[in-house]
């Protein structure tokens, strides 16, 4: 499945990456599934993906739950909790 | 339009009245104003850089826009939210809501105020003198928009 990942505030800080176009195994279904699936790069990946991290994802510019199945071609981001107002 | 994300400064007395406009059924218009601090977390703050989602923050406030009209009589809403390089005393965001009584009118504002504070994709990067900082979002925000969720 390819995706399309996109990385916001102290996460594309921290990564140096705001987007990357991604083709993930089929083993891979969920949000939850891919936030260890890019874990599992280790270095800064895995300490900012870390569990215990508050993190948010969207799927298609919306909020989502880590249990939300991925789509073929999703645009998917990982970002902080909002700060804005 | 409704929502507008911008760089540049808004003027609320403009925004108010243009909103209004045309309108005789208007009989109350409640705005909220935020600015920005010199101060936050103990900390003096010299400025700040606000980041969004493009693309998913129009949706964001469009959706949160639609669950106030939903929930109460109201009749134009509006939400201008700057985005970039920010000063203290400068404006941040205005929201403003329109409707034929005040009570509609001031439930729906803080409503659209508590859920942009929660759902919408804006981050605050503060320039200290200890450096940049990333704003941590707040427990109390969380409160304030669980207030709304239907029991």
């Amino acid at each position: 499945m390819k995706l399309e990942l996109k990385f916001f505030a102290s996460l594309r800080e921290a990564l140096k990456v705001s987007e990357e176009k991604i083709t993930i195994p089929s083993s891979v279904k969920t949000i939850a599934d891919l936030r260890i699936h890019l874990f599992e790069r280790g270095g800064i990946w895995a300490e900012v993906l870390a569990n215990g991290k508050s993190l948010r994802c969207a799927l298609n510019h919306q909020m989502v739950d880590p249990s939300t199945p991925l789509q073929e071609g999703a645009e998917v981001a990982f970002f902080p909790p909002v700060t804005g107002g | 339009m409704p929502i507008r994300i911008q760089e540049g400064d808004f003027n609320l007395s403009a925004e108010i009245a243009a909103l209004r406009k045309g309108d005789p059924r208007v009989g109350a218009v409640v705005t909220f104003l935020g600015t920005v601090r010199d101060m936050n977390d103990g900390s003096s703050v010299k400025g700040m850089t606000l980041e969004h989602y493009p693309g998913m923050t129009e949706k964001a406030l469009q959706d949160i826009l639609d669950q106030a009209k939903a929930r109460w009589d109201i009749y134009q809403s509006l939400v201008i939210h700057r985005v970039g390089s920010l000063l203290p005393e400068d404006q941040i965001v205005m929201v403003a809501v329109t409707s034929a009584h005040r009570g509609e009118a001031f439930a729906a504002c803080e409503f659209i105020m508590d859920y942009l504070k929660t759902a919408a994709p804006f981050w605050k990067k503060e320039d200290t003198p200890e450096g940049g900082r990333w704003v941590d979002a707040r427990v109390t925000d969380e409160t304030a928009m669980s207030r709304w969720e239907k029991k």
